[in-house]
């Protein structure tokens, strides 16, 4: 052991001293589209205050930020937008998919909006959500934070290591199949005759309208 | 009050003027289409386009023509209002632009087009107005499959190495 220090001197790596000092200074970069940006609002707010986890720094120009949050659908003219916004952000940065529709398109299964923001995007923390609540939002950052001072190094080798695509790939094989003039649901016509027992594997009859009902009265 | 009587009598017999739970709807062939929206603003004082939209009645029951074009006529002074429809079917899907008439039918017009490929002929700027420059379909037309062909999927993927 050290020997001869003074009592107000600490040893580390530097490492853990850039984490130390990345995951409690957050500046989050507002990508707000949809009614997630409210939830994101309240966030920062006096009432649920994003600022006691020092992410209270909002700026609106990417080149001041290190955290992108995704808050709400991406539509396909706005996606090169946000990817954009993405490579404009210094290094190191990090991204929260926040709500439903920025992790996987949510209700908006149309030829408009991208279904996730991981399959173009790295992303670091999901949260679930319709929208979620500030809580939950808080709660992200805190793992964001976990994750930062678990993995973090100060010159950034553990994202330079990463040259794979973190997210699904672009295309579902459900549109493949259908690009290609395939049959996407086989098993349609069994679906009808089978009634649906909560608790019995293989019963469910998936979205048909009556196994709907079964599923909400059972 | 518009009078069937008095339309027919100057745009001809093909007009057709029915009434549902107070809205009146005349029918005009599409040839005679800019003439009877040019005499509605000037003669009959409908002073406003409301709205410009289209239908695409494939797979509808009893349809006889694929698309529906449908104006929205209101004059200001009366508070009269009047939808104006007219059909087309492929592949003449050409209409005259209203823009000489009222000057709010640039962008639904854009939008018409943008949605369902209908070419507005005279329209000073017809170009995509909500869907991105680059997209080559017309996602209203029913043919088009919900989900898209593919154009919400096809952009590069950034790794966490090279961003």
């Amino acid at each position: 052991m050290a020997v001869g220090l003074p009592e107000n001197v600490f040893m580390t790596t530097l490492d853990a001293a850039a984490n130390w000092a990345r995951s409690n200074s957050l500046w989050p970069m507002p990508f707000a589209t949809a009614c997630c940006g409210i939830e994101l609002m309240a966030t920062a707010a006096s009432r649920h205050d994003m600022a006691r986890f020092g992410a209270e720094v909002m700026r609106f120009s990417p080149r001041q930020c290190d955290l992108l949050v995704v808050a709400g659908r991406v539509v396909m003219k706005m996606l090169p937008v946000l990817q954009r916004i993405w490579l404009q952000m210094p290094e190191p940065k990090w991204c929260i998919s926040m709500g439903a529709c920025a992790c996987t398109g949510g209700v908006f299964d149309t030829y408009a909006v991208v279904q996730g923001v991981d399959r173009f995007l790295p992303v670091d923390v999901y949260v679930p959500g319709c929208p979620p609540r500030p809580e939950q939002l808080l709660a992200a950052v805190i793992d964001l934070q976990d994750k930062i001072k678990a993995g973090g190094t100060l010159m950034g080798r553990e994202f330079a290591a990463e040259t794979t695509p973190r997210g699904p790939s672009p295309f579902d094989e459900e549109e493949l199949k259908r690009l290609r003039g395939l049959p996407i649901l086989q098993s349609q016509g069994t679906s009808s005759s089978s009634i649906y027992i909560p608790g019995q594997p293989g019963t469910n009859p998936g979205f048909s309208v009556a196994g709907r009902r079964e599923g909400i009265h059972g | 009050m518009v009078d069937l009587v008095e339309l027919q009598q100057k745009y001809g017999a093909e007009l057709t003027l029915s009434e549902f739970r107070g809205d009146r709807r005349l029918v005009v062939p599409a040839d005679k289409l800019y003439e009877v929206l040019s005499g509605l603003k000037l003669d009959f004082g409908f002073d406003q386009l409301t709205d410009l939209t289209a239908v695409d009645y494939l797979e509808y029951q009893d349809a006889e023509h694929r698309y529906g074009v449908v104006y929205l006529l209101l004059s200001v002074t009366t508070g009269e209002r009047l939808i104006v429809k007219t059909f087309l079917n492929p592949p003449h899907l050409e209409l005259p632009s209203v823009y000489p008439l009222w000057k709010g039918a640039n962008w639904m017009e854009r939008e018409v087009y943008d949605m369902f490929g209908i070419l507005f002929q005279g329209h000073p700027d017809l170009r995509r107005i909500l869907l991105p420059d680059e997209f080559v379909s017309f996602p209203l037309r029913k043919d088009y499959p919900l989900q898209g062909r593919g154009e919400r999927h096809n952009f590069p993927v950034i790794t966490r190495a090279e961003s």
